[in-house]
């Protein structure tokens, strides 16, 4: 029946318990790696396959998103579709959200149609938490606010991983605005966890020195720093998150942060360029660096796609369908 | 006997304590027509039919005093009434409560000092005082009719809960008050360093990454509202201190000899920032719950006399306005109802504070602040006199609460310290059953 029977499946990981994926704070370095290696090994699987896989045939997957995005909900839609889910989009803007309808109302509605997982973006902190409070499906966070994005964080890590498998021995720069960054937190606690060294680096209205007592290194002149980096990830200045304009001018930003070819000639020779995207080309990275030879930036969005299949099989592989509207019509005869 | 028609009660075996007086002792306290009538009365001055009550094991202190309630009414009824928040409020041990004056519309005109006087007589439950408006609207730019205000019974002036912003109104104000001896109450806040902000900022802010309300933005309105008093000799109270910079201010202030009554909420002594780890919208309050070395800054300051009053910070919002993201949720926690097991569980057991001091901020200052004959057991006052269990344990559940609304972060904990009876002008008005 199936014409990937002879594909290798990866087993389901016995050290996977949880239901939810909220932040990369609270995962343990081991969970992460079980991430890592599940997204490998499926993407593996997936590729071998040459087509859809199976493992959540009858799943349904909701993508619930209050923030713009574009790579982060086709990213999740079309791993849950490698899988053999269904997915259904939801966006604030053409719904009922517009009628004054509140976010929890608004996701228990789309949980009681029988969804499996809800995946979520919002522009406030602690909205996955919430969610996650309120539902019995799986709460997938897909960014709340500056808080966290935790598949950012571990496709990052894959990325990193997949070119410098030893993070004992790595020093990773987040370069950016860190206050705003949700990007910058989730792979702070993931590259930590690891055992990397990491440096956040950007100006001192938008990179705290408090970050030190957590065991970051605080910079705020790159080229000080270039020569000790083996990754550089380039963060997205936030401008929708900030009140008052944190430095004068993106000119004055560019010419002090942007990864320029004059840069990369005083780096290591080996070094790893990432960005999250979107990336704004001229700001933080001119495009020969973005399109040269130490980007990985596509490859980073390819992990994300593998990441994100991990991650769902991970929540809804080994569960039962135990959402209210499945359990409303269990064990009814029709 | 119907305890309406009880003219007298003999309060035996408790401890009484009276910070007005300095008394802590075990006694007996005679209450009759309303007054205060007699501590450790002989048994010829007991009349017989007083109603005895055995306060064995309970704590006998005057009838709590809170400086600014929220009571919904007018406008926001989906949080609270004046009935639901005279009866919390009597549940909670407070005989009196001096409402805050943003209702909607708020309470800037004499008509509607009068609409809450006449409710609250209705309702019949604890004392209530108002606070009226120091601005129009409480707008912030033009002084309200403080004088019309005053004279319809007004207590207080605030721009509760938002700050007086303006420098120059803030003088004016206390100039202007000096005509009616009246305080102006003002939450220092420099509200262009907190703008849509949820909590302290600080360590625990910057992982969680909610927009940050730093220590400095009290501090600094603290510091320009000593300067103002300084100048103008008015009367202020700050209410609802919360930071280290702030207490240390206020002390030198008081150290140089200025005259300044300081509040602080009860919420901001209990819980510190690392509790905003669970993204509880019930912690979401203004001034936000800071970390620990604020916390035990306030605590110290509580316990030696620079911060004089304890307040509920009793803020009763609805629960459809708080189950919401944090940036759409309001500011608030609904206390009444846990205020004093509050303070014992999180100040008084673990030895912060003492309880002679605690009644004393919870009674004695507040009652000074408002101008009012209540916080004392003294002979002749008002017989405003409450029964406290320090003892017992009880669980926070939804079901109890008497105020309407229920957002309040202690819902299903295990605190220690009950109000048990509670008598406003010598007729027993609740008694936990």
């Amino acid at each position: 029946m199936t014409a990937h029977a002879s594909v290798l499946l990866p087993t389901y990981p016995d050290n996977w318990k949880r239901r939810h994926l909220l932040d990369l704070e609270s995962l343990s370095a081991e969970e992460i790696v079980t991430i890592l290696d599940t997204a490998e090994s499926l993407y593996k699987a997936y590729t071998a396959a040459g087509q859809k896989l199976s493992l959540l045939n009858g799943r349904t997957i909701a993508n619930l998103f209050y923030e713009n995005s574009t790579r982060t909900r086709n990213s999740f839609s079309l791993a849950a579709k490698r899988l053999g889910a269904d997915t259904v989009e939801f966006a604030s803007s053409s719904s009922s959200v517009s009628k004054g309808e509140t976010y929890i109302d608004t996701a228990k509605t789309i949980e009681a149609m029988g969804v499996d997982a809800v995946v979520t973006r919002h522009a406030t902190p602690g909205t996955s938490h919430l969610l996650a409070q309120h539902l019995n499906c799986s709460v997938l966070n897909a960014g709340d606010g500056p808080h966290e994005h935790p598949t950012q964080g571990l496709l990052d890590i894959l990325t990193i991983r997949q070119h410098r498998p030893n993070f004992k021995d790595l020093t990773v720069a987040l370069v950016g605005d860190i206050a705003h960054s949700r990007t910058a937190r989730s792979n702070i606690w993931g590259l930590k966890k690891l055992g990397a060294h990491v440096i956040v680096c950007g100006p001192a209205t938008l990179v705290s020195r408090k970050w030190e007592s957590l065991g970051v290194e605080v910079a705020h002149n790159l080229d000080k720093i270039l020569h000790r980096c083996d990754v550089l990830n380039l963060l997205r200045i936030q401008f929708e998150r900030q009140d008052t304009r944190p430095f004068p001018s993106v000119r004055e930003y560019a010419l002090l942060y942007a990864m320029n070819s004059e840069r990369m000639k005083n780096s290591k020779p080996n070094i790893l360029i990432m960005a999250p995207g979107p990336i704004n080309r001229g700001v933080e990275i001119t495009p020969e660096v973005a399109d040269g030879p130490h980007s990985v930036i596509l490859e980073q969005v390819t992990n994300g796609i593998a990441i994100r299949m991990a991650v769902l099989w991970l929540l809804l592989g080994q569960s039962k369908r135990t959402t209210p509207a499945i359990r409303q019509y269990e064990g009814v005869r029709t | 006997m119907n305890s309406k028609l009880q003219t007298s009660w003999l309060i035996e075996n408790g401890r009484i304590i009276c910070p007005a007086s300095g008394i802590d002792r075990v006694g007996r306290l005679l209450l009759r027509q309303g007054l205060i009538e007699a501590m450790d009365p002989s048994d010829d001055q007991i009349p017989s039919d007083a109603g005895r009550i055995d306060a064995s094991g309970h704590i006998v202190a005057p009838g709590l005093v809170d400086l600014g309630t929220e009571i919904g009414e007018p406008g926001r009824e989906e949080d609270e009434t004046i009935e639901t928040a005279t009866m919390a409020a009597l549940a909670g041990g407070f005989t009196t409560i001096a409402c805050a004056p943003n209702t909607d519309p708020p309470i800037d005109t004499a008509q509607a000092v009068e609409f809450v006087r006449q409710k609250a007589a209705r309702a019949d439950r604890c004392r209530v005082c108002v606070i009226g408006c120091v601005s129009k609207g409480r707008e912030g730019q033009e002084l309200a009719e403080i004088g019309s205000l005053v004279d319809a019974g007004a207590v207080a002036l605030s721009d509760y809960p938002g700050p007086i912003n303006n420098a120059a109104l803030m003088r004016r104000a206390l100039e202007y008050c000096l005509m009616f001896d009246r305080y102006i109450l003002d939450r220092p806040e420099v509200p262009s360093l907190t703008r849509h902000g949820i909590m302290h900022e600080g360590m625990m802010q910057l992982i969680l990454a909610l927009a940050p309300m730093p220590a400095e933005a009290e501090d600094l309105a603290t510091s320009r509202n000593l300067r103002l008093l300084e100048t103008t000799g008015g009367k202020l109270h700050l209410s609802c201190v919360s930071t280290a910079g702030s207490v240390d201010l206020i002390r030198r202030a008081k150290e140089r000899g200025i005259t300044v009554s300081v509040g602080t909420r009860i919420a901001n002594l209990c819980f510190d920032d690392e509790s905003m780890r669970s993204f509880d919208a019930n912690l979401k309050v203004n001034p936000p719950l800071r970390s620990r070395e604020h916390i035990e800054a306030c605590r110290e300051a509580l316990a030696d006399g620079t911060i004089d009053v304890l307040t509920s910070g009793h803020q009763p919002r609805a629960l459809e306005k708080k189950m919401q993201e944090l940036s759409a949720v309001p500011f608030g926690m609904s206390t009444l109802d846990t205020a004093v097991a509050q303070v014992v569980t999180y100040l008084i057991r673990p030895g912060h504070l003492s309880w002679q001091r605690a009644l004393e901020a919870f009674s004695t200052k507040p009652a000074h602040v408002l101008g009012v004959e209540a916080g004392s057991l003294q002979v002749g006052r008002p017989a405003d006199v409450i029964l406290i269990d320090p003892e017992k344990q009880w669980t926070v559940c939804n079901e109890d609460f008497y105020s309407r609304s229920r957002n309040n972060p202690l819902v299903g904990q295990a605190l220690y310290g009950r109000v048990q009876t509670v008598f406003v002008g010598g007729q027993r008005k609740f008694s936990r059953a």
